[in-house]
């Protein structure tokens, strides 16, 4: 005669390891592996902290994806711990698991005693849609989207490189935009500036910023800070950030952006114009060399023409700023080979592009130091620099 | 004849060249004959000591010369020397 339901049950649960929620709380940061067998539209409800999820249905065209090794200690759970005692017995007997348990009372249990449970986020059906591009690329997908729209990313600037940067930015979803620019729109930025118009000459840059992304892509959330980046300001607004872009026009703020971002270990996306010519590389502190490491000092004034106003190809921050952008975009995912110890530099009118190596200097003043023994009092500094400025007016 | 790529702000220096040819067995006797033909980069590269500019980097190919011999640094027929100070455009 066929056992009932509830003896077959009886059985299983005779022939499997059980464990009770007060351990499996204890053992979820001790490198197990902890398996949701319950439908996907369950999982969605709310799961076990880091737990993966493999429907009972598909258990044995997919467990190995989820736990390739078979020594490794799993626990498996469901609504009420019937369930994933069927498929602790499958994992046991049929796959050779070597140490399968099964969590009793579910997830139910686990509520009732007070314990943590995740919710997954998932993308709305309009965030599926204006990411469908990015959902099909595998080193993207679900998962990198989601990173991009946790991401925090910092422009200082809203200018010739700043522009085509935050709006590709904010197209491919980073979640928050700081931009930090103190300057107002004026009708010979628009040359270049793209994320401004006509229509907002004398508005504000980072209110002028702020409308083109909005009515780009509402899930940006833009933290504005209208004001110059100096000594006293930098640390406060810098920390929090996940990446930097620096498309400042100075060197004083290029230094101190470094130092700040050295101690804070912020990586910063940078990039330069003039004329014709641009240069990028991206400075990921203590992982890579740092702007000090690559330019020890500052040129003096002559050959500093950053200092006053300068000639610039309109098209030419497109380029450099959405170089940027892209090494931003692969940073926040962590794919690819981001310009770590490498400058490369533009020449628009050649249409080439030449690359050099970047070291780490070992007796840079500021990355060959712990970033705690950074002062406040050394940030940005080097010698004689305002009076270079002045001095080229 | 080693071939020495000028940056933007070294040009007006050079006659307005991107890359001119200077002859010498190493990095230092290059940019000296540099300096020779073209008398404006002579304070721009070298300070009064003779040593290279703080300010200045050069690369000889790709790599930087302060990790190879400096100054000393042999240089090939056909090397080519990237001369490359600071920039910082950016609006
Ligand atoms: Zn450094």
């Amino acid at each position: 005669m066929s056992p009932s339901g509830a003896e077959l049950l009886r059985r299983i649960k005779s022939q499997i390891d059980e464990v009770d929620p007060s351990e499996v709380h204890e053992l979820i940061d001790e490198g197990v592996s902890i398996i949701d067998v319950r439908g996907s539209e369950e999982f969605a409800t709310g799961h076990l902290p880091g737990a993966k999820s493999v429907p009972r249905g598909h258990l044995e065209s997919r467990i190995e994806g989820a736990v390739p090794d078979r020594s490794t200690q799993v626990i498996l759970y469901c609504a009420s711990g019937n369930r994933s005692a069927y498929a602790a017995r499958t994992l046991q007997d049929d796959l050779g698991y070597e140490h399968v348990r099964s969590m009793t009372g579910g997830v139910a249990l686990w509520k009732d005693r007070g314990y943590e449970v995740e919710i997954p986020r998932a993308l709305s059906a309009e965030q599926r849609d204006r990411y469908s591009r990015h959902l099909l690329i595998p080193e993207i997908g679900a998962d990198g989207q989601q990173k991009l729209l946790d991401a925090k990313v910092l422009l200082l600037g809203a200018g010739g490189l700043g522009s085509p940067t935050a709006l590709y930015l904010a197209a491919a979803g980073v979640g928050t935009l700081g931009i930090v620019d103190d300057d107002v729109v004026d009708l010979s930025n628009l040359q270049r500036q793209v994320i401004h118009n006509t229509e907002r000459v004398g508005v504000p840059k980072v209110d002028s910023a702020e409308e083109s992304i909005r009515a780009l892509n509402p899930d940006v959330n833009v933290v504005k800070y209208r004001t110059r980046i100096d000594a006293s300001n930098i640390m406060e607004i810098i920390e929090g950030y996940d990446v930097i872009v620096d498309g400042v026009d100075n060197f004083p703020t290029r230094y101190l952006l470094n130092d700040a971002s050295v101690r804070l270990k912020i990586p910063v996306v940078s990039a330069s114009i003039l004329g014709f010519d641009g240069q990028l590389s991206v400075f990921k502190p203590y992982d890579g060399p740092c702007y000090r490491c690559l330019f020890r000092e500052p040129p003096p004034a002559e050959l500093a023409p950053s200092c006053g106003a300068n000639g610039v190809l309109g098209v030419l921050p497109g380029t450099m700023g959405l170089l940027q952008a892209t090494e931003v975009v692969k940073l926040v995912l962590g794919i690819g080979d981001p310009a770590i110890g490498r400058l490369l530099l533009y020449d628009a009118l050649g249409a080439t592009l030449t690359e050099v190596k970047v070291h780490r200097d070992p007796d840079c003043p500021i990355c060959s130091r712990d970033p705690d023994q950074i002062t406040d009092e050394e940030l940005g500094v080097f010698p004689d620099y305002e009076a270079f400025c002045a001095a080229a007016g | 004849m080693a071939t020495i790529k000028i940056p933007p702000v070294l040009r007006a220096s050079v006659g307005g060249e991107k890359e001119v040819g200077a002859s010498g067995e190493n990095v230092g006797e290059v940019l000296r004959d540099l300096a020779a033909s073209h008398p404006a980069t002579e304070s721009q590269l070298f300070s009064a000591d003779g040593e290279l500019n703080r300010y200045v980097n050069v690369y000889l190919n790709d790599e930087d010369v302060r990790v190879l011999a400096g100054l000393e640094t042999a240089v090939g027929e056909g090397d080519t020397l990237v001369i490359l100070p600071a920039m910082a455009g950016g609006s």
